[in-house]
């Protein structure tokens, strides 16, 4: 374990000692067992690895200044591998046949199922009400069972052949727009996050999503999953750290091709917008709070990362 | 057959000598227009003249003779048409009945087809393209587009499942110069048809087919300040993309200004289409019939002179027929005629503007400093106006600006490749992505490659085909939205 002083030494909890809940508390008698506390990971490439600066912050239990957890505190290089890992994993996720693709959201689904406890507990743990925890948990695995669902379904529904007036058999299909960079809802653990990967890699595209900066153990902890449910490697790559540090580079870099910003601070949409403009890149924001509500889920986000491919084919002998 | 004769002449040295000893009897295009002096701003139904009363000229690039003046629209203008076009939107144009909107589109579709003669000559007269595209591309595609958007406006409930589609507004949309009319077409027609009201802006080299449709518009009587017309060049459609009261911004042009326009609406509500330029990559197989891959390639960078997005202005040839595909290229390209864009043989008429000849001029320079080794047809050219012969680059690396930047011109950048990995390695790999060719004879590969081409339009064993159906628009650098098609209407809708 770390405890030193951080690279730009605002991990002030190197003298705290962890004020975990009961169970996980230290009894200080002679028989009892001492329990075993986590160590959150990034999840770059199907690895599990913590920042490559060595950085962290020091998250609190809520309403206490007692470190619940050292979270990683991502750089602008952690992304850049991030992409890298994206970017060779793209081609081959979106050659992927829909029906795996569908099925292998759906083993998301079952695998985030069965940990539900784990999770409804690490939500409580950043603050959450257990009711909320859990309602917030059966909309994450339903959200992921819903998409899991369209993966065979929107290339049907909004493709097209196309009328032309000349002899030639013309359609036009969807593909993935690439790598896309995600920054989080902030008020969100889990639903939030869920329901903007899970609309980008059901098709076909390869994310690097920035956790909450505040609610980072759900994130990290879904990789975990993602990490037992067939996902490739480098489909999903899980960061956490300061959104005001890495929010232009997710915006800015060359090889990325869309970047979804989540919330509704102006100046943040501003800079992600104008940084997007250096290659095209396609800015898609949402500033919705409430991740839980029917129209939080619709093939729509779905099309948000994808191009329309038009191929003209003569018809003849 | 052709395959025995080919492989004699190529044992004899004997070729068919095209360009030599034929010529053509001059076949000039005789149907008169009237070109007015002075054409001013089309703004709330009325053509009016500018608030700064400045005017620009525009020239026929053919023998660089001004046309006419046309008004220099500036801010205050741009204003006022936003303000004719808010005012239409509110009042009548969005609370009209679609299939009455239906019916103005179609309107405007018929008086189009109605002038189409005309409308073919004042473009080759302004924009220098030989009238045999203008007649028989630009305008038709530009009637088809109306016709085609505006059955589309009391449908649209059936475009997007399980959602209700809303007009974004008053749209702002800038257009270029190489297919004046029919950029006007594909940005209004869509716009009209799911409810918005426009303020167009062309390019300031080629503005007088968007004033002839501004009277088509007047003359189907549409509302006052539906469609308003403002000409200009870049400082006018700063205005527009500026305008606080525009609601989208719709843009064809190059990647640079895209870009620029892009930034400028980072911290606006304002949503935006960007249709940009192009470096699109045409794809020969050894499998392919050769001489209809000769004609693709000539169709993909010589039709309009090379001023087109989506150009095949990059040829792949796979090595085993590379030099059978030279051949044949070079004996087709020494066929075709260069000159006055009104004479019914001309293949290639006049570059649009005297920039735009000295930007070519300048890439064909920079390409053989850069080591690629440039091969120009042998034709005369007239004595005055803009003209470029055209010209291939053999030998050309995947590094050089003429096969990464986008020329805009007749120019072709000619590489080989061995395996079909490569190829759509070498496609793949410039900023752009907006279009691109295979040519093959195997349905297998066609699918294949692409699918793995980047690029939002694909042509296989055909090149530059365009239809009001059918969608267009680029992957990274080259854009995003689409114009053309049931989905060229969603960058005009607000979903609910």
């Amino acid at each position: 374990m770390r405890n030193g002083k951080t690279r730009n030494g605002n991990g002030n909890g190197a003298a705290t000692h962890t004020r975990a809940p009961a169970r996980l508390r230290a009894q200080h008698h002679p028989t009892a067992r001492l329990p075993i506390t986590k160590t959150y990971k990034v999840f770059i490439g199907g690895k599990f690895v913590r920042s490559e600066s060595g950085r962290y912050y020091a998250l609190k239990h809520p309403g206490s200044d007692q470190t619940l957890a050292n979270v990683c505190q991502c750089t602008r290089k952690d992304f850049r591998d991030s992409v890298v890992a994206a970017r060779n994993a793209q081609g081959t996720w979106a050659g992927a046949s829909a029906y795996n693709r569908g099925q292998i959201l759906y083993r998301i689904a079952e695998m985030l199922e069965g940990r539900d406890e784990q999770f409804v507990a690490e939500m409580v743990q950043q603050g959450i009400a257990q009711a909320a925890a859990q309602l917030e948990l059966i909309a994450s695995i339903d959200r992921l069972t819903y998409y899991a669902g369209w993966a065979d379904k929107y290339q049907q529904v909004f493709s097209s052949v196309n009328p032309v007036a000349s002899s030639h058999f013309n359609f036009s299909i969807l593909e993935p727009v690439g790598v896309v960079s995600i920054l989080c809802p902030p008020q969100s653990a889990l639903l939030g996050m869920i329901s903007t990967i899970a609309p980008s890699i059901v098709g076909g595209n390869t994310v690097v999503a920035l956790a909450p900066r505040d609610l980072p153990l759900s994130a990290a902890t879904f990789a975990e999953v993602l990490a037992t449910s067939d996902v490739p490697a480098g489909v999903v790559n899980i960061l956490t750290g300061e959104r005001s540090e890495l929010l232009e580079q997710f915006a800015s870099h060359m090889d990325v091709n869309a970047v979804i910003y989540c919330g509704d601070d102006e100046a943040e949409r501003g800079a992600v917008r104008a940084k997007s403009s250096l290659n095209v890149k396609r800015a898609i924001s949402y500033d919705r709070k409430d991740w839980l509500t029917d129209d939080a889920q619709n093939p729509y986000f779905i099309l948000d990362t994808q191009e329309v491919k038009t191929t003209w084919h003569p018809i003849g002998i | 057959m052709s395959n025995i004769t080919e492989k004699q002449g190529a044992k004899t040295g004997r070729r068919i000598k095209f360009g030599t000893d034929w010529s053509y009897a001059a076949a000039p295009e005789t149907s008169k227009i009237r070109i007015e002096p002075r054409y001013d701003l089309f703004i709330n139904g009325k053509f009016v003249p500018p608030v700064k009363g400045e005017y620009f000229d525009t020239i026929n690039p053919a023998n660089e003779k001004k046309l006419a003046e046309v008004a220099k629209g500036t801010a205050e203008d741009v204003d006022k048409a936003v303000k004719a076009a808010r005012r239409a939107y509110e009042k009548t144009w969005s609370k009209l009945a679609p299939k009455e909107r239906a019916k103005y589109i179609y309107r405007i579709a018929r008086i189009v087809q109605q002038r189409s003669r005309e409308l073919a000559v004042f473009e080759s007269t302004d924009g220098g393209k030989p009238i045999r595209e203008s007649r028989d591309v630009d305008i038709p595609l530009a009637a088809a587009h109306f016709f085609y958007y505006a059955g589309w406006a009391d449908k649209l409930d059936y475009a997007f499942p399980g959602r209700t589609a809303r007009p974004v507004g008053v749209a702002g949309q800038i257009i270029p110069w190489n297919f004046p009319l029919l950029m006007a077409a594909w940005k209004i027609a869509p716009a009209l048809a799911t409810g918005n009201t426009v303020v167009l802006k062309p390019a300031e080299t080629t503005p007088l087919t968007a004033l002839k449709l501004a009277e088509a518009i007047r003359d189907a009587d549409l509302p006052p300040g539906v469609v308003n017309i403002v000409t200009g060049a870049g400082e006018t459609g700063a205005a527009i993309v500026n305008h606080p009261d525009v609601d989208k911004i719709a843009f064809t042009g190059s990647t640079e200004v895209g870009k620029s326009i892009q930034k400028a609406l980072a911290s606006t509500n304002k949503r935006y289409t960007l249709e940009l330029g192009g470096k699109a990559a045409n794809i020969i197989f050894e499998d392919a019939t050769i001489d209809q891959a000769v004609e693709g390639i000539i169709n993909g960078i010589f039709f309009n002179q090379g001023h087109v997005c989506c150009a095949g202005s990059r040829l792949l040839v796979q090595e085993g027929v590379y030099e059978t595909v030279i051949r044949k290229l070079q004996d087709r390209m020494q066929t075709l005629i260069i000159g006055d864009p009104m004479d019914k043989n001309t293949d290639i008429g006049a570059i649009n503007s005297k920039m735009q000849l000295e930007k070519i001029e300048q890439y064909l320079k920079i390409g053989q400093d850069e080591g690629a080794q440039l091969w120009q047809t042998s034709c005369e050219l007239p004595s005055g106006g803009y003209f470029c012969r055209p010209s291939l680059f053999l030998n050309a690396s995947q590094s050089h600006r003429i096969v990464q930047e986008e020329i805009f011109g007749p120019v072709v950048a000619i590489q080989t490749f061995r395996t079909p990995a490569e190829a759509v390695e070498k496609a793949n790999n410039t900023p752009y992505g907006l279009s691109g060719g295979v040519w093959t004879d195997k349905g297998s590969k066609i699918f294949k490659i692409t699918s793995k081409i980047r690029a939002g339009v694909i042509w296989a064993n055909t090149y530059n085909k365009f239809d009001p159906t059918s969608p267009f628009g680029g992957y990274k650098e080259s854009g995003m939205g689409r114009e053309g098609g049931l989905h060229g209407l969603r960058p005009y809708v607000e979903l609910n």
